[in-house]
């Protein structure tokens, strides 16, 4: 593609290692002014940290990077945003206790005889809302905004700063739907005023909807740049993922009508997040949950091990009733689970491999509650070996490890128990191709075992590459149930949205 | 969702002992120790004899039996501001029971006194959820005011021989203080560092819904945690109480603090889930070198304060240092 306007941003052999490991390595790109130009790629695929490297959150470890055709070097995000470059992380930055206003302005406040000029910054704060057609609340802390809303206000405050490119990073990741839309007809109108805008996001489906250009990252390297017209939804996925859908996926063995069922739940409720739901999870079987941020998915993985109480339900495992009061009544039933978030539920990350991997089965290696070395030692090497843990140090500290092998750590922990049942709530979120791949041979070959499993995932094609089964939740309630044969992305996507009409199979 | 959270996402755990700050957090207090033993050594004749080794283990043992229990509170992710209370209550305790009933029973009730306290900070801390600093500092009000109450605050004395015993007994030329000292500290130290509740008491403190999830009752963990710390305060208070044959309500003022203060020292970390409880034991050790260094080289013992809470500042800064520079690289 030849641009006769200067790029805004361009870098040129740009990379990045994290302790030794490549995030980014021979970047070349160009952002044309006044377009939305998306980063896409799998997890761990680089363009989260691209993104920080352009807002000069993250410093690049080599490669040189231009704005407006002038190197530059950004130490901090304040040098990024004196060159009129702003970030909107992942995680919302806004002093919650404090006005839309003030946060708009924060450490900009203009000035009248040195003190902040309230009258002045509210008509400031007016033009931007009328120019950006935002209908934010300039009165009553942000704290207590929707997540879109706060978008809303940090998109401002890049606005006010001057910002001629603002970054965001997954914006849409923790956003309902319609809140979405919200979104991404705010983003169109910053391009309408002449902001570029870097777009990082894994969902094509809003990609193809605003992006003039996309790039595709994939491990660390630049895979393609392309006119967002010019590439089908297809040839993005193949692109992102390296080859296609299909051929990503082990063989899952089919699972018998007749198998038992293992585990069992009926009418589970939980304030306003669990309205009666009931499944059934046979022995060999995978069963995929889907279904929008905030349905219910992770509500109910964590209902079904106990993590939090229930209002009403039962859950029974091999037929037997499991009273549930807390997490180690699941463990003993034989129910594991993979928690959402490894850093904050599922990992110990300032201990060893060692410590993490035999933290929930201790009585199975103590005498009289005394930890036996020699048992835990050859535990610990069969947890490293057979999930293929790498660096194989059990001394290493878990959080040195890279996503994939922490991921790794947290399935040897709970599958040493050779747990009945299995709950994976997004089991590959945050690590590399690689060790996607690997989890998907873990999962099937657990199934394969006999084991059950429940997939939740916010990646359409990992469900319904996995599943025998698929369960869609929307608003707390199982929505639809579809089988492998009928299950397609359309279909999940109607049922999740709450949008489908009756469909005759086919 | 967390609000003004601002660490790069690609910020990952510290990696411990690598790098050299990790380092010189990991053993710096075992290299200051010996460098100070071997100084002192070097520059006082009286130092290096069996006396003033013996006085200083002496002068140690009701701190260091305290700080051995408190080692497990603050890897637990918690604080116990109320052992300096506790000491008093125990040893008031000790000496009522002892002129009531029976000198002997007289000393398990100091200690049973102090596992009873123990459970009941534990209590308010996991059942009424109140944060552990807020929580002990108060009871460390109550507890005090209970002793003074029930003593009317007067000392109470003990005329049986028997109860002197504990504290004053000496075997193989050691006194018995120093010796459960030393017990304290072997039995926690193996507890945390071989036993599944050890395990349990650094998950708790380094991912308390981690560990939840990994099936660990944080709660009970976390109330056995002050149980024991109450435990050790009650021993030290009955021990005090043995030793000069009186139980006062106004006793261990401030023991807590330097108990704390030994054990940050040493080198455990505030935010829980690291440390061990020789760290303690050799924190507790070097304040006590560095107190016997001034007396003996004759320095103004005024000094004594400002360098302790030097060295304190350090161990923390230290412990911040590692995190952070561990944070950047990895």
């Amino acid at each position: 593609m030849a641009h006769v306007e200067t790029p805004l941003v361009s870098v040129r052999g740009l990379g990045k290692r994290f302790s030794g490991v490549t995030a980014l390595t021979g970047i070349d790109l160009d952002i044309t002014p006044g377009t939305v130009h998306a980063l896409v790629g799998e997890n761990g695929a680089g363009k989260s940290t691209l993104g920080k490297v352009i807002a000069g959150v993250v410093r690049p470890d080599d490669g040189e990077m231009r704005v407006d055709g002038v190197p530059v070097t950004f130490r901090s995000p304040a040098d990024a945003l004196a060159a009129g470059i702003a970030a909107i992380q992942q995680e919302i930055a806004l002093v919650p206790a404090r006005t839309a206003v003030e946060n708009v302005f924060l450490g900009r406040e203009p000035r009248r005889r040195g003190l902040p000029d309230a009258r002045a910054m509210r008509r400031r704060f007016d033009e931007l809302r009328e120019s950006l057609r935002f209908n934010v609340s300039p009165i009553g802390s942000v704290g207590v905004l929707r997540t879109g809303e706060q978008q809303k206000v940090e998109i401002m405050r890049a606005v006010a700063r001057d910002a001629r490119l603002v970054v965001m990073d997954e914006p849409t990741a923790a956003l309902g739907v319609d809140e979405v839309e919200h979104l991404l007809a705010a983003i169109k109108r910053l391009r309408e005023r002449g902001t570029t805008i870097v777009f990082v996001s894994h969902r094509l489906e809003e990609v193809k909807e605003i992006a003039d250009a996309i790039t595709v990252l994939r491990n660390g390297e630049l895979v393609t740049t392309r006119p967002a017209a010019e590439i089908s939804a297809p040839q993005l996925v193949e692109a992102m993922l390296g080859r296609s859908l299909q051929s990503a996926f082990p063989t899952i063995a089919p699972c018998s009508p007749d198998a038992p069922v293992v585990l069992s739940a009926r009418g589970v409720r939980r304030s306003d997040v669990l309205r009666d739901v009931s499944l059934e999870i046979r022995a060999g079987e995978i069963v995929g949950l889907a279904g929008l941020v905030g349905s219910g998915r992770s509500e109910l993985a964590r209902a079904l091990f106990g993590a939090d109480q229930l209002d009403a339900g039962t859950v029974e495992v091999d037929g037997e009733p499991v009273v549930m009061r807390s997490p180690k009544d699941a463990i003993d039933a034989g129910i594991a689970l993979i928690p959402e978030s490894r850093k904050d539920e599922g990992l110990f990350v300032d201990a060893t491999v060692a410590r993490n991997v035999t933290m929930a089965h201790l009585h199975t290696i103590t005498r009289r509650g005394v930890v036996q070395p020699h048992r835990e030692r050859a535990e610990v090497a069969r947890a490293i070996d057979e999930f293929d843990i790498r660096p194989g140090d059990p001394r290493q500290i878990v959080g040195t490890l890279s996503g994939g092998n922490q991921q790794k750590v947290l399935f040897s922990k709970w599958l040493l128990r050779h747990p009945k049942v299995l709950i994976a709530d997004e089991p590959t979120r945050g690590v590399d191709i690689g060790a996607k791949l690997a989890i998907y041979e873990i999962i099937a070959g657990l199934a394969g075992e006999g084991m059950g499993v429940l997939v939740i995932s916010s990646e359409l094609e990992e469900v319904l590459g996995l599943a025998h089964r698929v369960l869609v939740m929307r608003q707390g309630r199982i929505a639809r149930e579809l089988s492998r044969e009928d299950a397609n992305p359309e279909r999940v996507m109607h049922a999740a949205f709450g949008t489908e009409t009756a469909q005759v199979a086919a | 969702m967390k609000l003004l959270q601002t660490v790069p996402s690609t910020a990952i755990g510290r990696s411990g002992g690598e790098g050299r700050l990790g380092r010189i957090r990991d053993y710096g207090i075992v290299v200051t120790f010996v460098v100070l033993f071997v100084a002192l050594s070097l520059s006082s004749s009286a130092f290096l004899t069996s006396t003033n080794l013996l006085n200083i283990l002496d002068q140690s043992a009701m701190v260091g039996i305290i700080a051995c229990g408190g080692t497990l509170v603050i890897i637990a992710g918690g604080f116990d501001l109320s052992v300096g209370a506790i000491f008093a209550f125990a040893s008031v305790a000790a000496a009522g029971v002892a002129n009531h009933v029976d000198p002997i029973v007289g000393l398990l009730a100091g200690i049973l006194a102090g596992v009873l306290l123990g459970v009941v900070n534990g209590m308010i801390i996991t059942r009424l959820r109140v944060n552990t600093f807020i929580a002990t500092l108060a009871s460390s009000y109550v507890f005090r005011g209970i002793a003074t109450l029930l003593t009317g605050g007067f000392l109470v004395a003990v005329t049986s021989d028997a109860f002197t015993v504990a504290g004053t007994y000496e075997l193989f030329s050691m006194k018995f203080t120093i010796w459960i000292f030393a017990a304290a500290a072997v039995a926690l130290g193996f507890v945390l560092a071989r036993t599944a509740f050890g395990r349990y008491v650094y998950a708790v403190g380094g991912n308390p819904e981690a560990a939840r999830l990994s099936g660990i009752h944080v709660n009970r963990i976390r109330v056995a945690t002050f149980a024991i710390s109450g435990m050790c305060a009650g021993i030290a208070g009955m021990l005090a109480a043995s030793q000069d044959a009186t139980g006062s309500a106004a006793g261990g003022v401030g023991l807590e603090l330097s108990a704390i203060a030994a054990i940050v020292i040493g080198g455990t970390s505030i935010y829980g889930g690291e440390g061990a409880v020789w760290r303690s034991v050799l924190g507790v050790l070097l304040i006590a070198l560095i107190n016997n260094g001034f007396n003996l080289l004759g320095i103004n013992p005024f000094y004594q304060s400002v360098v302790q809470g030097a060295i304190i500042i350090v161990a923390v800064a230290l412990d911040q240092w590692a995190r952070k520079a561990a944070r950047s690289t990895a």
